[in-house]
Formats: structure tokens, sequence, C-alpha cells
């Protein structure tokens, strides 16, 4: 069964080759694990995805969007599909909002633009987003800054913004990363409802295994620009085949694998 | 709540418009206390540096023949309480100023306040103009520079800037003096309007909105002809300086998250430029903006000399080159006061620009 997108064979090269070849395929309501240390090329797939690599940055293979190639798409086409059929939730919400901007703003511009919403439409669309990923106060919210809300806050707000179009496919990089552990399994719990709710594709980019064993219905692992294992999240923990794979698990504090190997020198 | 003085996670909207805009009051209140403390300690400066200058300022006043007289000369001193010691000399300076009394100039043999009141507007039109310029001129060069980075268009603004950055101030206005009055006759000449026209009454001290608020088109349209030529001069410099930074503020923008994560959004180009990108780069440009109106206070002394433009450098000048001491004390004031209320607008700016200092 082909996927609502559909990554094939996909090359990213910035001055060396940095992903060498990736295959994915995400299913609508199924959250899809992208594992893999830093350097490993996850987060560049993702940017891929939607266009947003530096310049000098070439890409190959494939990226469809249903019918639709995405590679090579012009930048204006690229702009209607951005937020409106794929939205992105990054690592820090404390820098991927704009501190000068207040939260009502940044959460109706591209919904006016996708939408064709008026102001107060918008407004009222945004209140209903910001309700559904539990900021309280919702419509004061509106006409507050990012800095006089909590970490966890700023994260649910970033992810009312992507949500907010109605999007396919949500790309989060390493989306409870930077924000405190107890606040990380909040944020985690309304992905995986969201994924569901609204029959969302999730592409979950994250280093660390312990939030991927949570929500995760499928499991790629990348390492060095390709990946070197995927299967559904019950065998990936189960039953990993790679040696590399069994090394990140046996990184986990509190483990309950075995395996008996040990992180392999990198020397990439 | 990352906030410190509130914890209004439950609060309703009017409690927190209410609290909120306090601190934004007090922390203007600062600005402003420290800027009176400022004045006096600019005030001090000036008499002090005034007063160690070498050079008999009796025999400047009086004309060596008279200062050759010894009665006149006791006569003179005693008047100006000049046997008194430096600290009395001091307040008694000081008791003037609040009287608004800033002595007689030397030079015209007026009112030094008098003065200063014709001299200050000449010199801050060209100066508002000329920063209004520049910054317009180098937002759109540094933010393109920024965006085609390494390209061409690049290549160009770093040449155009170098060479604004190069040039001398004095060379250039007298080259283009030169070139558009006396060769192409398409400037018209020195001075802040032609003498065939009358001065607007005074209003605002600026010619041109004063022939505006007048109704006067004609006056209108020969003062902002006068003043394009200096303006210009003095604009390339400043566009040098501060296309460069811009360039540099907007570089370290466009690499931020929050550009990454609106572009992420499907905002179209112009959208991420006007309301994320140079909404971004607005601080440290403002920070710029207010050095930058320092450095071109200072470049209009040159200007003003060739273009003959009857502003506070050519009062400066004048008054120094003649030992005028109170012409000197209240040029040396009152560019203190402009540079004060440059930064307080600054301040007031950051309030206005950046929610964590108004609300914070």
């Amino acid at each position: 069964m082909t996927g609502v997108l559909t990554i094939d064979e996909l090359t990213v090269d910035i001055g060396r080759p940095l992903v060498k070849g990736v295959s994915l395929d995400l299913h609508p309501g199924r959250i899809h694990g992208l594992a893999g240390e830093s350097g490993s090329g996850k987060t560049l797939t993702s940017l891929a995805v939607l266009g947003l690599l530096p310049r000098q940055a070439t890409t190959g293979g494939s990226v469809r969007l249903g019918d639709t190639e995405l590679l090579r798409m012009g930048r204006r086409e690229l702009n209607r599909i951005r937020g409106r059929r794929i939205a992105m939730v990054f690592q820090d919400p404390s820098s991927a909002l704009h501190p000068q901007l207040t939260v009502g703003h940044q959460l109706t511009d591209h919904v006016r633009t996708h939408l064709g919403l008026n102001r107060s439409d918008a407004r009222d669309h945004a209140v209903e987003m910001l309700e559904r990923v539990a900021v309280p106060n919702a419509a004061d919210a509106l006409g507050r800054y990012p800095h006089q809300f909590s970490g966890g806050q700023r994260q649910r707000i970033c992810i009312a913004i992507a949500l907010a179009c109605d999007p396919d496919v949500l790309l989060a990089d390493e989306p409870t990363t930077a924000l405190d552990v107890t606040v990380q399994a909040g944020i985690l719990q309304l992905l995986r409802d969201l994924a569901t709710e609204r029959e969302l594709a999730v592409l979950l980019v994250t280093h660390d295994l312990g939030v991927m064993s949570a929500i995760a219905d499928d499991v790629a692992v990348m390492r060095d620009g390709r990946i070197v294992e995927a299967a559904d999240r019950a065998t990936i923990f189960a039953a990993p085949q790679h040696d590399y794979t069994r090394g990140l698990l046996a990184a986990l504090p509190g483990s309950r694998l075995e395996t008996g190997t040990h992180l392999e020198e990198d020397g990439a | 709540m990352s906030t410190g003085t509130t914890s209004a996670g439950t609060a309703g909207p009017r409690t927190r418009t209410r609290r909120a805009r306090s601190p934004l009051a007090r922390y203007l209140l600062r600005r402003a206390g420290t800027s009176v403390l400022l004045l006096i300690g600019v005030t001090i400066v000036t008499f002090t540096l005034t007063n160690l200058v070498p050079g008999d300022p009796v025999s400047a006043a009086l004309g060596e023949g008279a200062a050759q007289n010894p009665e006149t000369r006791e006569a003179f001193i005693r008047s100006r309480g000049l046997d008194q010691p430096f600290v009395v000399q001091y307040f008694l300076y000081m008791g003037n100023l609040l009287r608004g009394d800033l002595g007689t100039s030397l030079v015209t043999g007026r009112a030094v306040t008098t003065d200063l009141a014709t001299a200050v507007p000449a010199t801050v039109e060209i100066a508002i103009a000329a920063i209004v310029v520049s910054l317009a001129v180098s937002i759109v060069l540094g933010t393109l520079a920024a965006y085609r980075r390494g390209l061409v268009a690049d290549q160009v603004v770093r040449v155009v800037t170098l060479v604004g950055l190069s040039v001398p101030t004095f060379w250039l206005a007298l080259v283009s003096f030169y070139l558009f009055f006396l060769q192409l006759r398409i400037a018209p000449g020195s001075g802040r309007i032609s003498p065939s026209i009358t001065p607007p009454p005074r209003v605002t001290g600026f010619y041109t909105i004063d022939y505006l608020l007048n109704g006067d088109g004609v006056g209108f349209l020969d003062a902002a002809a006068h003043l394009a030529l200096p303006v210009l001069v003095l604009s390339l410099v400043t566009i040098g300086l501060l296309t460069r930074f811009i360039r540099t503020s907007v570089l370290e923008v466009l690499a931020s998250d929050y550009v990454r994560a609106a572009r992420a959004k499907g905002v179209s180009g112009a959208r991420v430029v006007l309301d994320y990108v140079l909404r971004g780069a607005s601080l440290p440009i403002l920070t710029v903006v207010g050095v930058a109106f320092g450095a071109l206070l200072s470049g209009t002394v040159l200007v003003e000399s060739v273009f003959s433009w009857p502003g506070l450098g050519t009062y400066a000048y004048n008054s120094a080159s003649n030992l005028d001491l109170p012409g000197i004390m209240g040029v040396g004031l009152v560019v203190g006061v402009i540079y004060l209320v440059i930064n307080f607008i600054v301040d007031l700016l950051y309030g206005v620009l950046d929610p964590r200092v108004r609300l914070a």
C-alpha cells in the first residue's frame, strides 16, 4: 500500500553526500519514527521534504505527496503545500516562535493565506486550535507573546500553528528534546491523539528511542545517511536485526533488552 | 510561566493589560531619570573643557586693544565672575543656564540661544532627512545582499558600501557641488533657500515643514531642492555603514528557527521578509541607527561649510575659530542634549519593538 507521503531513494548533498538514498512511506493516522544519532541525516530528510534545505544543497530521488512530486517544485507552488498539506514542528519552541509577534499573528497569518479566511474567522479558528492543544485561556493567549508562555505551552502553540490548516502530513523534528522531561509525555500524548483523530501521517524525527517506543507505530533507524533497519515498533524493539539498532537500544537507560552488543566506535 | 512579574497564566485580559503597562512606564521613567543625570554630566564636561582651553577669553571678548586697558579688563572679569573660584563659576553658569541664558556670542553679538534656535533646526533637518534616506536605502540593499549572499548582487552592494565608506565626506561634498551646481546646473546653489525667496514664518524651524504648513508650494520645492544634495552627500557614508550592518543582521535572522518555521508554514516570501526577517533584525538595526545618527551629526560640520548651510556645524566652526566661549559651550551643550534625546528615542523604540522589554 502506498502512503500519503512517499520518500523514494532520497539523496541530499551539501558539499558531500549526507543523505544517501532514504525511502519511507507515511500513512494516515500512523506515526513513523525516524531514529538515529545527530549527523545521521534524519533532520535533513525532513527538511528536504518541504524544500527547506540550504541553497547550496542538491537533492536526488523523489518525494511524492500523493501523485505530486515535491523535490523539483517551484517556490510558489511549494508555498501552497507548506503549512497546508505538510506542516512542521521544530525542536526548540522558544526559537521557532518569533519573539516580537503575538501568538495570534503567528497562528493566523498562514491560515488566512491558505484557507482564505478573514481576520475574525481566522481568529475564531485560532482559538479553537489553541483549545484543542490545551493552551489555557485560548482567547487571551492570542494577544500574548511567546516569552509569556512556558516551554511546554510554546510547543503546544507550535503544534497548533502546524495543524491549523488541517494538513495531511506532520513532520516533527525532535519535538520534545528541548523540553523538560515532565512535560515531554504530555506533548507526545497530544501528538499521538492528534495523529489518530485527524488521520494525520506523522514523521517523528528523534534521537531518543524512549520517545520513539512511547508513540511510534513504525520505526526506521538511520545511520550515516542510510536507513539501516525499518519495521513496526514491536518488531524493532523485540528483535532488532541490526547491530547498530541493538546498540541504540542498549544505550537506553533502564533498557529491558539484553543484547550484549554495544554501540561500535563511530568512525564516520 | 517565564515572566517574573506575574503568574498570569490564568489572569483575565483586563488585569493583564493593566499590569503589563506599568513596566513600560517604569522603564521609560528610569531612562528619563538617567537622562537628567547625564545632562548634568554634560554641563560639567562642557564647562570644564571650555575653561581648560588655552587662550585668553578676556582678550578674545574685548579685542586686543581694550584688553590692554587694566581697568576695562578688571571690570570685565568682575562682571563675568571670572575672579570667582572655578566651582562658583560653574554654579553661576548653571544658574544662567536654568534661566535660559547661554550668554552672548562674541561672533554674532546675539544671544547664543537665539543663534542656536536657528542653527539647530537647520542641522537637524539635514540629519533627519539623511538618516531617513540612508535607512530606506540600506534596508533594501542590506536585505538584498543577505538574500543573494555570495552572488552578483551581494558583490555589487559590497562595492557600493565600500565606496560610501572610503570616500571622504568633504571631498564628496566639494565634487558634487562642483559637478551638480557649477557644471550641470541641476542643483540649486548653497544655503537653505534661494536668495530670491523669503524664509517661511517660523513654526518648527524646519524650512520644508514650515513652508508646507504655510501652504507655500514654491518655497517647499526650493527648500527641498537645497536640501537634496547635502543630504545625499551625508547619506552615502551612513548608507555604507548601515548596509553592511543590516546585511549581517539579516543573515543572522535568516538562519533563525523562526524564519525557517515561517517558511515551513507557507507564508509568502514578501511576508517572511516584512513580518519575520526585518522585524527580527529591527532591534540591532535600531541600535546602530542611534550610533549612525551621532556620526552623521559630526559629518554635517564638513558638509555645512561646503554648502554654506547656516547650521550647528557652521556655528561651531565659527565659534571655535574665534574663541567664542559662550558659543562653544552652547554648541557643546546642544550636541550633548541631541545625543541624549537620540538615546532616549532609541530606548523608547526598544520598548515599542520588543515585547520582552515592554512586558517583562
